[in-house]
């Protein structure tokens, strides 16, 4: 039984009780009762107490149920005299490194409930981030640097399979004897996210904003609703174990079509929607009916080899006349090189690998914290192998897994990758403040719900112009950076590990991300 | 810390003398041109490609070969005799002057692969070449094969170019056409491998300019086979041009819009099906694109090709009399050779300049060039 | 005076030149560097080639060339002329702050980049046939002239003036012209405006015998900044 906070006193064994991990701090001297903070928090932390006393005097006050806020910051930004400040609580248990109190609460809960536990968003742990440690290149003196607001920079990216030799025709013209590709202005796109995941506005949020940039959103696991159809031309269709909402006009729908091997948050796992999310247009979607569970197998059932994935890989080509990239998404493990190496003589067309800082709607902790290894490292060694193999254009590659900023774009394509995707980074364009609890479906700011009360919150119009300004303000400092570094045209900055340096890092990991310590 | 080792970026001096006619001329002019962009070098490499030098000899292969040592030498001729039948040997004619030091021992051999060899390694003659060359190379010691292509050849050292030109007697040589390059690096090559041009086969590379392209063109090339030793741009744009040329069978223009590709916002303009090809090409060979400033001349059998980088961020001349092309860094380094010119223009950013010998000079078949 | 410069190295040559009482024609000139360097008061004549950076920071002498001559001539010059009767190369005026430059035949690429004014000096170039891509970047102030008299081709390449925030860049070209950047604006140049240069251009086509009148009622374009701030780059504090 959860813990309650009622009528001035928990109803808890002690034995059950764990301090709340936040604290609201109201100013009185700034509260003005508008109430703005108990409308907006679905979680119920504010409660507007008004009493009127023996003297006529009325007395207003807030209850606060500390242990119910999950600090999204949305009352905080509401307020309109700035009086609410979300701090960490200062109850300490005493201090020790291996038990600390997240660690020790962790076990509480399970002793209390028997259950596993489970978390949204990505891995927030202490390991190293890769690409904090890599600097760039500017050149100077023995090559110039080149202004971007003076000269042509492009950013043009091509998705898929390079064709190693060309065809002519009798008159001695070449015959472009293409793949079917995808073309992006930027090479960023938007992540996976599954609508019952992610509310409706989320979906046409990035769908506008996708259109406008001129690159492509993805659909996630749980199909693609009938009004955003129309996006289809930047939409890329997601094929997962459930199969949720796939069917012949979905996949001919969207421009490219990815089946979803695994994700980085949760590498080797399934996922899970309760029924009580797939409800309307989420049940219509996926095409189950309401109240019932959303089941993502951990594997495919039909994939349990490398050649069984090339036969779903040609199933889908076959069903929709070669006409659609196939992709393949998979999440960073510790055999990756070999796995990609695979997937590439598989007939797909583009690996998208997901390292273990990816995002996600819910997973168990224990998994999104230990398991999988970081997209810096899988990125540069997958690339690396490739190469050795010879097989490097048979695919595009896109590699995600908390690309923050166009920095971590710029050194991310220098260690060899074509594109990115991003997922939380996009969702806070959209408004998101990480308070990492979208596994309970009571979103605040309208994005990882389904209730139409908090949903309508996010407003697509708002919500996909903050899309385009985040990507346009990207696209002009990667072509700041660029500019720096000499190159005016993104395929040269492709895998050209010269233009990073490491700091900060031993000898192994240099040697696994193929560059040289800074000074050298 | 020998070259290879450690990328030494570096600026220079290039230039070209080609005949039309087919006419073969002395190195004289040549050399005569690099003097007068004396200051573009800091005397750290100099070198010179040659072409129909060797007619007795025209259906030879023509190593010229750099060694350490004695030991060196007696492991590669080894090599060499299990390869080829070796129809001519012998220490490459120099002069000794003060300027230039150090040298290596230098021989030249003109060879011609075993017949049998051949058959049994089902591969073509130039293709058995080339990987022959790539394991003198990489895994013989102290032996460097800089230069295997048929009656042409590569004269290369540390020094100022006019004294390399001196110290290989590059005088005495006719040939129909004649580049040279002086180099600036910034850091001191110790081994002369490392100095330009480059050459694999009959191609030879003099380049002047740093690409910012660099590594993503060298990792890109060396999963077709090829193994970029020196760390040079020379090397790597040398390699791109065999594999788009000899490999991929691109014709010369086709590989000037690959390597110099124009900007899309260029390409946006073009008639649909010129768009569409330049599209492919920019899609297909993207990580053959060489950005940065550079400035080539491009030697092969029988012609010369001159590109800019399509910003045109280097210097190059183009001057013509009679059958004569001139092309170089300065105008003044034409001049000093031709004093009257019919013709002298700066070839725009990203175009291909191509000469070739006319019908009476040695055959050419102009649809593959 | 008179020098022979065959074989002769630019030190050599220059000193001559800086240590000459009178003026100084000098003959088989080809490649050297730097004449005329920071040179004030003088009237040199050039025949033959000479090198890079001719006339760099001059501060007031005359150079005249009888060939063509390469790269980066007149870089942060300060006064005086260089007339050049055949073509120039590359970097052609660059930072120029004072003076005039003339060219009868087409420049190269960096025509006259970030040449700037400052009270009554105004730098001045002149070419009369084309001149290549990024013509007149930065320009912060002065006056750039591309006549292309000799075709009948669009007489200059792409990115004109990019980064322009003052000065003016006229174009003799009868079509529409194409491929400027955003941060300049052009305008058919009226009767105003042709009575204001046509004292450089008579000046401009003395120097090379040439009777300008007739070109005087063709289509010029004047082209000028767009705004005092060149760049619009969304910056936002960080």
């Amino acid at each position: 039984m959860e813990p309650r906070f009622e009528d001035g006193r928990w109803n808890t064994m002690a034995i059950n009780f764990i301090y709340p991990e936040y604290e609201v701090i109201r100013n009185y001297d700034r509260c003005i009762f508008c109430k703005v903070c108990e409308r907006q928090c679905a979680n119920e932390v504010h409660k507007y107490i008004e009493e009127i006393k023996e003297n006529g005097q009325i007395n207003k006050r807030f209850e606060t149920d500390d242990s119910k806020c999950v600090n999204c910051q949305r009352c905080v930004a509401f307020c309109p005299t700035r009086a609410l400040k979300i701090v960490k609580s200062d109850n300490t248990y005493k201090e020790s490194t291996n038990w600390d109190s997240k660690t020790m609460n962790e076990l509480y809960k399970q002793a209390n409930s028997g259950g596993v536990l489970l978390s949204s968003m990505g891995n927030p742990l202490e390991y190293p981030v890769y690409f904090d440690k890599i600097l760039l290149n500017a050149s100077q003196v023995t090559n110039p640097s080149i202004d971007p607001l003076r000269e042509p920079m492009e950013t043009k990216v091509f998705l898929g399979a390079k064709p190693s030799t060309i065809e002519r025709n009798e008159n001695g013209k070449i015959i472009p004897n293409l793949q079917p590709h995808l073309k992006l202005s930027i090479p960023v796109m938007f992540a996976a996210m599954s609508y019952g995941s992610v509310s409706y506005n989320v979906h046409e949020s990035l769908a506008r904003a996708a259109e406008e940039l001129g690159i492509y959103y993805n659909t996630g696991e749980g199909g693609l609703h009938e009004d955003l159809y129309r996006y289809g031309k930047n939409t890329i269709v997601q094929v997962a174990s459930g199969r949720f909402g796939v069917h012949k006009d979905y996949l001919e729908c969207g421009a490219a079509i990815e089946i979803k091997m695994g994700q980085g948050a949760k590498p080797g796992i399934g996922g899970h929607l309760p029924g009580a999310k797939i409800v309307g247009d989420v049940s219509r979607t996926r095409m189950i009916p309401e109240g019932s569970d959303a089941i993502s197998p951990a594997p495919h059932h039909d994939i349990y080899s490398i050649e069984d994935l090339r036969q779903l890989v040609y199933s889908l080509k076959e069903a929709t006349n070669y006409k659609k990239p196939v992709i393949v998404k998979v999440a960073a493990v510790h055999n990756i090189t070999a796995i990609a190496s695979g997937i590439a003589r598989s007939g797909a067309d583009i690996i998208a690998i997901d390292g273990f800082r990816g995002g996600t709607g819910a997973a168990p902790t224990r998994i999104r914290d230990h398991v999988g290894i970081p997209i810096e490292l899988a990125l540069a060694s997958v690339d690396q192998r490739l190469r050795d193999e010879g097989i490097r254009n048979n695919v595009g590659l896109v590699v995600s897994g908390s690309i923050r900023s166009s920095a971590d774009v710029v050194k991310a394509v220098a260690l060899g990758a074509d594109a990115v995707y991003i997922g939380t980074a996009a969702l806070m364009a959209l408004g998101c403040h990480l308070c990492r609890n979208c596994h309970t479906g009571k979103c605040n700011w309208g994005i990882a719900t389904q209730r139409p009360e908090l949903a309508k919150r996010l407003n697509p119009e708002v919500g996909y112009k903050r899309l385009v300004n985040l990507l346009t303000a990207w696209e002009h400092e990667i072509k700041e950076m660029m500019g720096g570094m000499g190159i005016n045209s993104i395929e040269s900055l492709k895998g050209n590990r010269l233009m990073l340096r490491g700091i900060g890092l031993n000898n192994k990991e240099l040697e696994i991300l193929g560059i040289k310590y800074a000074g050298e | 810390m020998i070259e290879g080792q450690v990328r030494i970026p570096s600026g220079c001096a290039i230039s070209g003398i080609f005949n039309k006619s087919g006419q073969r001329m002395s190195g004289e002019n040549i050399i005569k041109s690099m003097t007068v962009m004396h200051d573009r070098s800091n005397g750290l490499g100099g070198g010179f490609a040659a072409y129909g030098i060797y007619p007795e000899y025209k259906d030879f292969y023509a190593f010229h070969i750099f060694y350490d040592s004695n030991s060196s030498k007696k492991e590669c001729e080894e090599f060499l005799e299990r390869h080829f039948e070796i129809i001519n040997l012998s220490k490459m004619p120099t002069r000794k002057i003060k300027e230039i030091t150090d040298e290596p021992l230098i021989w030249r051999y003109f060879v011609t692969p075993l017949p049998n060899k051949l058959s049994t390694s089902q591969l073509d003659e130039r293709e058995y070449v080339v990987r022959c060359v790539f394991r003198v190379n990489k895994n013989i010691n102290g032996a460097f094969i800089f230069s295997s292509g048929k009656n042409m050849g590569v004269f290369k050292a540390v020094g100022f170019p006019e004294d390399v030109g001196r110290f290989y007697r590059l005088e005495d040589y006719e040939g129909y056409c004649f580049t040279a390059h002086g180099r600036y690096p910034t850091n001191t090559p110790g081994w002369w491998g490392g100095a330009h041009p480059f050459a694999l086969l009959d191609y030879s590379v003099v380049h002047n300019g740093e690409i910012s392209s660099y590594d993503a063109n060298r990792r890109a090339i060396e999963m077709y086979g090829y193994k970029c030793t020196l760390q040079t741009d020379t090397e790597v744009i040398t390699y791109i041009i065999d594999y788009l040329h000899r490999k991929i069978g691109l014709t010369l223009k086709e590989i000037a819009s690959v390597i110099a590709a124009p900007f899309w916002q260029t390409i946006a303009q073009m008639e649909p099906d010129k768009k569409d090809i330049h599209e492919y090409l920019r899609n297909v060979f993207s990580a053959q694109l060489i950005t940065g400033p550079f400035s080539i001349l491009v030697g092969f059998d029988g012609g010369l090709m001159a590109l800019n980088d399509r910003l045109k961020l280097r210097s190059m001349v183009v001057g013509e009399k009679g059958d004569m092309v001139y092309i170089a860094s300065e105008e003044a380094a034409i001049r000093i050779v031709e004093r009257d010119l019919d013709n002298v223009w700066s070839p725009r950013g990203g175009e291909p300049v191509i000469v070739k010998l006319n019908e009476n000079g040695i055959a050419n078949d102009g649809t593959s060039l | 005076m008179k020098v022979d410069a065959l074989n002769m190295g630019y030190r050599e040559l220059n000193t001559m030149i800086k240590t000459a009482c009178d003026d100084v024609i000098i003959e088989n000139c080809c490649g050297q560097r730097y004449i005329g360097a920071g040179l004030e008061e003088k009237n040199i004549i050039i025949n033959g080639t000479p090198g890079n950076a001719l006339g760099a920071y001059l501060n007031g002498a005359v150079i005249k060339v009888n060939g063509n001559v390469q790269d980066a001539v007149g870089d942060t010059m300060n006064d005086g002329k260089i007339i050049v009767d055949g073509d120039a190369g590359d970097a052609l005026g660059y930072a120029m702050r004072g003076g005039k430059i003339f060219v009868r035949g087409n420049a190269g690429y960096r025509t006259g980049i970030h040449m700037k004014e400052y009270m009554d000096k105004k730098p001045i170039i002149v070419v009369g046939g084309k001149v290549g891509s990024f013509l007149g970047e930065y320009l912060a102030g002065g006056l750039i002239i591309v006549l292309g008299l000799n075709s009948e081709e669009m007489p200059v390449g792409n990115f004109v003036g990019t980064g322009m925030h003052n000065g003016a860049i006229i174009i003799r070209y009868k079509e529409e012209l194409k491929g400027l950047s955003p941060q300049v604006s052009a305008e058919i140049a009226n009767e105003s405006d042709i009575e204001e240069i046509k004292p450089i251009l008579t000046e401009y086509a003395d120097n090379f015998d040439m009777n300008i009148e007739e070109l005087l009622s063709d289509r010029f374009y004047i082209l000028k900044a767009n705004t005092k701030n060149p760049f619009k780059q969304l910056y936002t504090a960080n």
